[in-house]
């Protein structure tokens, strides 16, 4: 009954976030806080999971593929197609739940446990709307750009790997990059990437938002946090593919 | 004014607080006390709206904070200032930030203003060159200073305290004490102080209610209690001896005798002025 009781919890708990901000100069200082926080924060993992993913892709697509009728042009679509589809929009929004989202839960934990939100809440300040929602707001944002980053940038690794290895030339990759390209993968990966960025960022806030006891608990709703976003963004990854592919 | 009438709470079954009435006058300090456990904290949270009572209801200057919409209570909060028991300042922000911030949500100052204000209030609270530090680098009594800051920074009607003592040396305790009986009377604020400390108790309690089981075992002021015969009240109050010993010397002082059988050659030095 307990997943029931935290179900509702949860949509009452993004139900009470729309309500009218007291000042929104005040949201919006706290919106680029987090947008700052969620996106610039998590770059630099994002930059050096792509690169390598990208690279390791272009290595381990090379050694599969033996037949000496396959062009090497086609190294470069694989990675491509892999690198937009699963890489960039999944693997990366895993790692962002790790980053981001402990990080949410914690800090929400840390606020809750110290009554820091107890005292906006007496200040008259809906604590739902000023801590959560701009977190939200600024996933939404910041992560499908951390995606698009993610694609080039795994793109370019598998170019240098391919390079460094001699595996195939900068040419030969750029032409097989070119070749067969659907643009509606792109918009398939984005759209994946904003639903993971609300998973990301509504399920930490909810872990760490309720969570109650003391420092013990904000690493245990933290890791809950971690766990249970993981999984839902496989899930949604499986839902979206069945249904939008 | 605050008005309590028959608030209950309860947790999973649980009674926490049963049938507690009372009345908390503008001006003055009023006390909640009981030993841990009695209910004290869950009472004034009930009062502050962060609970929701189960039963009965809590007046605001006559209107009823239980029953009001969402919108009604926001205008009640900006008139209540909190000093909690951990301070609860915001660890991200420094101290001018901390202080600043319910003035930025709810004012449309200028920073100029706001700024003046911030500094005006440090001063009241006896606070200089902290404007820049974290809470992470300021003392236990330092952070309950800027925490009693911020309540007051709104000039609001009602201030709570929760244990505002608590992990306090004792002339620490005292200045903060002070503190909060001089900014009662200054401003006429409706102050509720949730506390165990019996130095409070008798240097600031104007209305004391003592939890028990929590249910309201007493009330009175400071000097009821040195004459009260609940024994519940004397046995929480004067735990110790030396408490003990202090009761029936203001007694002495009072009355010119004590009503029990102790000794009173041993307690005077064979110097009893009523003798």
């Amino acid at each position: 009954m307990t997943i029931f009781n935290d179900i509702g919890r949860y949509l009452l708990m993004i139900k009470g976030m729309f309500t009218k901000p007291e000042n929104h100069k005040m949201y919006w200082k706290e919106f680029i806080h987090q947008c700052t926080e969620i996106g610039f924060g998590s770059l630099g993992i994002v930059a050096i999971i792509s690169v390598f993913i990208g690279a390791v892709s272009t290595i381990q697509t090379a050694y599969q593929l033996v037949s000496p009728l396959i062009p090497p042009s086609t190294i470069a679509q694989i990675v491509r197609d892999t690198v937009i589809l699963e890489f960039a929009p999944t693997l990366v929004c895993i790692v962002l739940a790790g980053v981001a989202g402990s990080r949410i839960a914690s800090e929400l934990g840390n606020m809750r446990v110290s009554e820091q939100i107890d005292a906006l809440e007496i200040m008259g300040v809906n604590t739902k709307t000023y801590l959560i929602l701009p977190k939200i707001v600024a996933a939404l944002l910041m992560i499908p750009l951390l995606v698009v980053i993610s694609m080039a940038l795994g793109i370019w690794g598998g170019r240098l790997a391919g390079t460094a290895a001699g595996i195939l030339s900068t040419s030969m990759y750029d032409k097989g990059l070119l070749e067969l390209f659907v643009p509606y993968n792109v918009i398939f990966a984005l759209i994946k990437s904003y639903v993971f960025s609300f998973i990301i960022s509504s399920i930490p806030a909810f872990y760490g938002y309720y969570v109650k006891g003391g420092a013990l608990e904000i690493g245990r709703a933290s890791t809950k946090a971690v766990v249970v976003s993981c999984i839902l963004i496989l899930f949604a990854d499986y839902i979206l593919s069945a249904l939008l592919l | 004014m605050i008005e309590v009438k028959n608030i209950a709470k309860s947790f999973d079954g649980r009674i926490v607080i049963e049938d507690v009435s009372a009345v908390m006058q503008a001006g003055q300090c009023n006390l909640i006390i009981g030993s841990s456990g009695s209910g004290k904290t869950v009472l004034q949270k009930c009062i502050v709206g962060l609970f929701e009572p189960d039963a009965g209801e809590v007046l605001y200057s006559g209107q009823s904070f239980t029953t009001m919409e969402r919108d009604a209570k926001t205008e009640i909060r900006k008139e209540i200032g909190m000093l909690f028991q951990g301070s609860a300042l915001f660890d991200s922000l420094n101290v001018e930030e901390n202080i600043m911030f319910p003035l930025s949500m709810f004012t449309t100052d200028t920073h100029k203003k706001k700024l003046d204000r911030v500094n005006e209030v440090l001063e009241r609270v006896n606070l200089k060159d902290v404007n820049r530090k974290f809470p992470a680098e300021l003392s236990g009594g330092m952070k309950k200073r800027v925490a009693l800051a911020r309540a007051i920074v709104l000039n609001p009607k009602y201030l709570f305290c929760d244990e505002p003592n608590s992990g306090l040396d004792p002339q620490t305790s005292l200045v903060i004490d002070k503190l909060i009986k001089e900014i009662t009377i200054e401003f006429n604020m409706t102050t509720v102080v949730n506390t165990h400390d019996m130095n409070s108790v008798m240097e600031i309690g104007d209305y004391i209610l003592y939890m028990y089981q929590g249910r309201k075992e007493w009330e009175g002021s400071k000097k009821d209690i040195i004459f009260s015969k609940n024994e519940r009240l004397n046995s929480f109050i004067f735990a110790s001896e030396f408490l003990q010993d202090a009761k029936d010397m203001r007694m002495l002082e009072l009355t010119g005798k004590i009503p029990n059988i102790r000794n009173m050659d041993n307690l005077t030095g064979g110097n009893n002025p009523a003798i």
